[in-house]
Formats: structure tokens, C-alpha cells, sequence
């Protein structure tokens, strides 16, 4: 007997998109309109095929999924990438039973809970307690399983003193706690957690991907895991698949996954060329920029042991001008981790640059970012008369991945570092005295 | 259109056989997966997923007759005030100001026990109807099978039907009236009167979820169907030749029932309307669970 827990053929799902716009509240009118429309058709053209009027309205359609095929085994951390639109909140739909897809199959061992974009399956009336027995009800478990892991689900969710108020009187915080602790502590088969981590706070993110690590390996339980965190997913993850207009674009292991949901986004990749006076002024032109790993070769993730190679290309106009080139590192928060530039080794500013053909790198060392996703900016400046020549906003992106294993710098644990930076430091203890 | 298109060729108690078949062997060996998600797929008659889903139908009937009253000043006393001063207005009007004939019954009584099942029939529709369209927030996130909905909100109603009953019965007393013995009948006039607001709360709380024009038709047919059903006065004042024709309407059935239990002979049971009130409810009914099914895989799409 195979595995497979989960098996996607050819799935599809199309809205209408006419639907959606001039019917979205559906009026009588409207569909009696629509109705006389093809009756008057069918009159005027009586043996006249559906055809013509299908191909009319087929711009209207939309296809949110089209021919999606996977498999998940038994006990598997499945995380889906994309981006926005890319079909991951359709996927998690259709394989919740909320929504029903218009092609394909998929056939799924065990029960499914799901803890779908930022709402919650709650009853708002209800409160808190009697939400928690209402979706064990709905997972179809009886009153003495749900009881089971009624203390685990509120210590979890830490919503005690709330228990007995309406979920309308919660905060959106204080809902998707209880709302993921539900879908975590009842212990169905498959659960599927769709990008409600982004509510919660760092804190509760990280207790939440402890969880889920935790009922995958003592429970056996499969995960689908949806983010657009790049590490959460990374760490956490086994397996990916990435979506993109709809349909699998790619699949494997999750940091190749990963890298290549770094490498989609447009402009980005291993490295990126621009075209003359694209990025530059009258003294320097931007011409590329290129992310390596030690041995030279382009990549976009690298293992958190790793050094980044930076460097860009740029070509000098003028002579005698004076150069500084410099490189931000945003993370995927939005925080500004480091800008470096060359001016430690020109502090006076006399460092004259001829025209010509220039590169200029610099390498991050390994075990100092921490991992996560990275975007580089890109910066000319001449620092003495502080004129900004070019600054490239989201140039590259590179992603630092810890596999969990080969990692100095985080030991035996296993949940995750907090941290812009993760830097390996040299640390001693020594014991100065007896009690 | 898309409702109109999905035609499925077996008959719906074919499809329920081989529900009850599946479900009383329990899963066989070669089918391995538990779930099948594909288009146009109807999961198993709506019975065995009630049976299956039975804890939340409860929780969910159990939930709404709690909060029903709950930010309530009078709370429980509305179940019975509301039939009660209808019952006012309707003695005076029909009864004192008409001079509509009584039946030799006193006039509260008479249509008392023809308010009790109209309120009951109204509110169940009332409550089923927008039971889909009030929830969507769970319609969207999370699956269970929606017919629980409409459903549920039927106990809730029936509850509302047994306070306000206690009522009839002190009426009857106030006025040492004693019932016919064919009181005993009485639930199944009860279980007509439920299989109606059922068949037309399923039509309506289906069709609501895409045309919410619906949701203004609802309160407009209660209104309408209380002044066109026996409640006010005796359908004995309909003329012979257009007595089956008005026994169309479901209720008709079903307050002469009622009236024929409590008052027995002095009200006979005219048993050719019975039958037709009988069969468009059990055609509503059954249409309209059928017409649900087939919709409501598009209910999180619409809603």
C-alpha cells in the first residue's frame, strides 16, 4: 500500500470573471436578462452551436488553478511558494472541500484541517469555548476527543481569561492563536496552514512552527505549509512546490524551491545587467551585477556557513573621479541589515578612479547573516562632495539558508533564531569561583 | 446560469441507497482514499452526512436557541408574545369586527391553534433562508455539509413552538375548552408543517446566497402567506368549489390539521386538501434538498 496522502490530478479551477464583476451580488434581473438574451439567440439562430458565445465570454474566464499535479506522502512537510495570485489560497480551497474545483481529482487519506489566509472557520456569536467544541464538531470528532485537548488548545492559544467572551471581542491576534492552536491540538491527519502566521507576533510565529514540527514528528501528521517568509518556510519545510499563473512550476527540495521563488521576482537571479544610462550619470555607468559562492559559481541561496560574493560592474566616464561603491542589505522584513562600502580603504577621499571597465566586490562571510531572504541595493557616491551617482533599489535578491544540521552557530536547538544577524562569536565561560 | 447546467442522471433515492449501502459497510478494502474532491461530485445523501455530521448539528441547534434570546431584555417571553398579541389583533379583527363564524370554539382559541403553527412555519423559514447568507464567515473557511445550516435553525423554531404551545394550552383552560382526543395527531401535522418551511427554507436559502434578491422575498412571503393561510379565520369560509385549489398552499394542510386535532369534528378534516397540501410540500421538500445539494459546491464561490 503506497503512502501518498494527498494526490492532485489535473486540477482546475476557473471563476468567471463577468460573474464576479456584474453579478458579484447576483441580481434576479441580471440572470433574467442573461436568460432572454440566449432564448432570443436560440430563436434567431435556432441550429446555431453554443460555441460563438462561448468564445465571447472565454476572456472572462479565469483560470486560478490549471492542470496542477502533485503528491504528498504520509508525514511529509510540504511548503507551497508563489507569488501573490500565483493560486496558493485556491490549492488550499479546493483541498479543504470549501471550494469546488471545475477539473482534475484529488484524492485525499485522513482528515483535513485547515487554517485558511487570515480568517477562521469561527462562529463569532460563539465564544471561545464553544468555538473550540464547534470546530472539533466540524472536523467530526466527538464532544470526549475534543475534551482531549481542550486545556492543550488554550494554554496554547493563551486566551484563558477570554474563554467565555464572544470571538467578536477578540483581537485579530488572540483569534488566529486560538485558531491555530484548534487546527494544531485536534489531531487530524493533514493540516494545512495558509500564510496566518503573518497576524501573529515573532514570538507566537516561532511557537507556531515549533508545533507544527512537533505533530509532524511525533504525530506523524502531514503539513502543507503556505508563507511568503521565505525561512520560516525554508526551515521548516522538507519538500516544495512552487506555483506560478496557476499551475506547478517547479518542485523538489525546499531550498531549491526557495532559491528559485528568489530567482522569479522579476529582475532578479543570480546576477542582472543593465543598459547603459540605465543606472549611472555623466562619471559612471551601472553595467551589472553578479552574487557568487566562493568557487565563482552564480547562485542565488546559499547555506548559512557560506560566504557571499557581491560584485558589480560599472563603467568610469570621466577621469580623476573620485569613487565609493557601496552595497545594502535589506532582509525580508523590511529591516536594513548592513551597508558596506569601499570607503575604509579610500578614507580620504583621494582614491582617483581613470575611465574604464571596473568590478568592484565584496564578500559577506559565512555563519554572520542570519538566514532569510536578502535583497541587495546597490550604491556609487562620491563621498566628498556627497553626490549619490546611482542607488539601485532591489538589484538581487539572495536567500541564506540553515539546513539545521552543519549549523555552528545554533547548536542543539531547533526552533527559530531571532536576529537581523547571526554572527558566529567568539564566546568563553569559565568558572571564577565555588558556591 | 451555471446552477441550471449540472444535470445529474441518477435519481436522488438511487444515490441514497447506495449512500446507505456505503455507509453501513463501512469503507471497503480497495477504496483508499477517504475523500474524493472532483467537479459535480454530490459527497452522499444528505441524511448519512447529517447522521455523520450529527454532533455539529446539535451543537449548532443547541447554540442558536440559547442565543436566540440572549441580548434580550423580555428573552423567552418573545416566543410567546409575539403569537400571542397576533392572536389579539386576529380575534378582534376576524372574530369581533368580521363576526367571521367560530366553530363553536372561542375565538382565541381558534386561532391560537392556527397561530401556533404558522409562527412556527415562518420562523423556520425566516431563520433557514438566511442561515447560509448570515454565516458566510464559516461558509468560506471552513467544510462541513452546508445543509446543517438550514437545518439546525429548524430546531431552534421548534423550540420556540413548544413554549409558545404551553400558552394554547392555559388559553384553552381560561377558557375550559377541552381539546379533541385527536390531539395525538398532532405531531404529524407538526412534521408536515416542519417538512415544508424545510423545502422552501432550502430553495430560498440557496438561491439568497446568489440572488440576494431573495433575502426581500422572504419576509414579503411570510407577511403575504399569513393573510392568504387560515390563520385568521376558518377555511370553512372558502367556497367548496375553490377548497382544493387553496389546499395548494402547504400551511392549508397543516392548520386545518391542527385546528382538527384540537377541535376534532367541530372542524372535520377536509382530507382531499390535506392530500394536496401534503404532496406540494413533500414536492418542495424534496426539490429543494435537491437543488441545495447541487448548489451548494458553489456557495463559498457566490457567497
Amino acid at each position: 500500500m503506497s503512502s501518498t496522502v494527498i494526490k492532485v490530478e489535473s486540477l482546475g479551477k476557473k471563476y468567471n470573471l463577468t460573474k464576479k464583476s456584474s453579478m458579484a451580488y447576483g441580481s434576479l434581473r441580471a440572470s433574467f436578462a442573461m436568460c432572454a438574451k440566449r432564448a432570443a439567440q436560440k430563436i434567431a439562430h435556432p441550429f446555431a452551436t453554443r460555441n460563438s458565445s462561448e468564445s465571447a465570454s472565454s476572456k472572462d474566464e479565469f483560470w486560478a488553478l490549471r492542470d496542477v499535479n502533485f503528491s504528498v506522502e504520509q508525514g511529509e512537510k510540504l511548503g507551497v511558494v508563489g507569488h501573490n495570485g500565483a493560486g496558493k489560497s485556491t490549492l488550499l480551497k479546493v483541498l479543504s472541500r470549501i471550494t469546488e474545483p471545475t477539473t482534475g481529482r484529488v484524492s485525499i487519506k485522513g482528515r483535513v484541517s485547515s487554517l485558511l489566509e487570515v480568517g477562521t472557520g469561527f462562529h463569532y456569536e460563539l465564544t471561545g469555548r464553544e468555538n473550540i467544541f464547534l470546530n472539533g464538531a466540524i472536523l467530526g470528532m466527538r464532544q470526549a476527543e475534543i475534551k482531549r485537548n481542550f486545556d492543550a488548545i488554550v494554554e496554547f492559544s493563551g486566551v484563558e481569561q477570554f474563554l467565555d467572551m464572544p470571538i467578536k471581542y477578540y483581537s485579530s491576534g488572540m483569534t488566529v492563536r486560538l485558531a491555530f492552536a484548534v487546527a494544531a491540538f485536534l489531531s487530524t491527519e493533514i493540516l494545512i496552514v495558509d500564510e496566518v502566521l503573518a497576524v501573529g507576533d515573532a514570538e507566537f510565529q516561532k511557537k507556531c512552527i515549533g508545533k507544527m514540527d512537533e505533530v509532524n514528528r511525533k504525530d506523524g501528521r502531514t503539513v502543507l505549509f503556505v508563507s511568503h517568509n521565505m525561512s520560516a518556510v525554508a526551515s521548516f519545510c522538507a519538500r516544495g512546490i512552487m506555483l506560478k499563473q496557476g499551475s506547478v512550476c517547479e518542485t523538489g527540495n525546499i531550498s531549491y524551491i526557495v532559491a528559485r521563488y528568489a530567482g522569479s521576482g522579476g529582475n532578479m537571479g543570480s546576477s542582472a545587467s543593465f543598459p547603459a544610462g540605465m543606472h549611472g550619470d555623466d562619471t559612471v555607468d551601472l553595467i551589472d551585477v553578479r552574487i557568487e559562492k566562493e568557487s565563482g559559481q552564480g547562485a542565488v541561496d546559499f547555506a548559512i556557513t557560506e560566504p557571499i560574493k557581491i560584485s558589480m560592474k560599472y563603467r568610469v566616464k570621466k577621469e580623476n573621479a573620485s569613487l565609493t561603491p557601496g552595497v545594502f542589505l535589506t532582509n525580508s522584513s523590511g529591516t536594513r541589515v548592513l551597508l558596506s562600502t569601499d570607503a575604509p580603504f579610500d578614507s580620504d577621499g583621494t582614491k582617483k578612479a581613470h575611465s574604464g571597465v571596473y568590478i568592484a566586490s565584496c564578500v559577506v562571510p559565512g555563519n554572520f547573516l542570519n538566514d532569510g531572504m536578502y535583497s541587495i541595493e546597490l550604491w556609487m557616491t562620491t563621498m566628498t562632495q556627497t553626490v549619490s551617482h546611482f542607488y539601485v533599489p532591489n538589484a538581487l535578491s539572495f536567500i541564506v539558508l540553515d539546513d539545521m544540521e552543519n549549523t555552528p552557530t545554533r547548536g542543539a536547538y531547533r526552533g527559530q533564531f531571532s536576529g537581523a544577524v547571526r554572527p558566529l562569536l567568539e564566546w568563553s565561560s569559565e568558572k571564577i569561583s565555588s558556591l | 446560469m451555471k446552477y441550471c447546467e449540472n444535470k445529474s442522471d441518477e435519481s436522488f433515492t438511487l444515490k441514497f441507497k447506495l449512500a446507505v449501502l456505503k455507509a453501513l459497510k463501512g469503507s471497503d478494502g480497495d477504496d483508499y482514499y477517504d475523500m474524493i474532491i472532483e467537479p459535480n461530485k454530490t459527497a452522499s445523501a444528505f441524511l448519512i452526512e447529517l447522521i455523520r455530521y450529527r454532533e455539529l448539528f446539535f451543537f449548532l441547534a443547541w447554540r442558536d436557541i440559547l442565543a436566540r434570546y440572549k441580548q434580550t431584555v423580555l428573552g423567552v417571553a418573545w416566543s410567546v408574545l409575539r403569537p400571542f398579541c397576533a392572536m389579539l389583533v386576529f380575534t378582534v379583527i376576524f372574530g369581533r369586527l368580521a363576526k367571521f363564524p367560530n366553530e363553536g370554539v372561542p375565538y382565541p382559541v381558534l386561532v391560537f391553534s392556527a397561530m401556533l403553527p404558522w409562527q412556527y412555519f415562518s420562523n423556520a423559514l425566516q431563520e433557514s433562508s438566511s442561515s447560509i447568507t448570515s454565516r458566510s464567515a464559516m461558509i468560506t473557511k471552513v467544510y462541513f455539509p452546508r445543509i446543517i445550516m438550514p437545518t439546525s435553525t429548524v430546531i431552534v423554531s421548534a423550540v420556540d413552538f413548544l413554549i409558545s404551545f404551553a400558552l394554547l394550552a392555559f388559553l384553552m383552560l381560561w377558557y375550559g375548552f377541552f381539546p379533541s382526543s385527536y390531539i395525538f395527531f398532532m405531531p404529524v401535522f407538526f412534521i408536515l408543517a416542519t417538512i415544508s418551511a424545510l423545502g422552501i427554507g432550502f430553495w430560498m436559502s440557496a438561491l439568497t446566497v446568489k440572488y440576494r434578491d431573495f433575502h426581500h422575498i422572504v419576509p414579503f412571503m411570510v407577511q403575504f402567506g399569513l393573510y392568504i393561510s387560515p390563520v385568521g379565520f376558518s377555511s370553512s369560509v372558502i367556497p367548496a368549489q375553490w377548497r382544493l385549489l387553496y389546499s395548494l398552499n402547504p400551511m392549508v394542510g397543516v392548520i386545518d390539521g391542527f385546528r382538527w386535532c384540537i377541535q376534532g369534528e367541530e372542524s372535520p378534516l377536509y382530507f382531499p386538501g390535506l392530500t394536496a397540501s401534503s404532496l406540494v410540500s413533500l414536492a418542495l421538500f424534496w426539490s429543494g434538498a435537491k437543488f441545495f445539494r447541487r448548489t451548494e459546491r458553489f456557495f463559498a464561490d457566490f457567497i
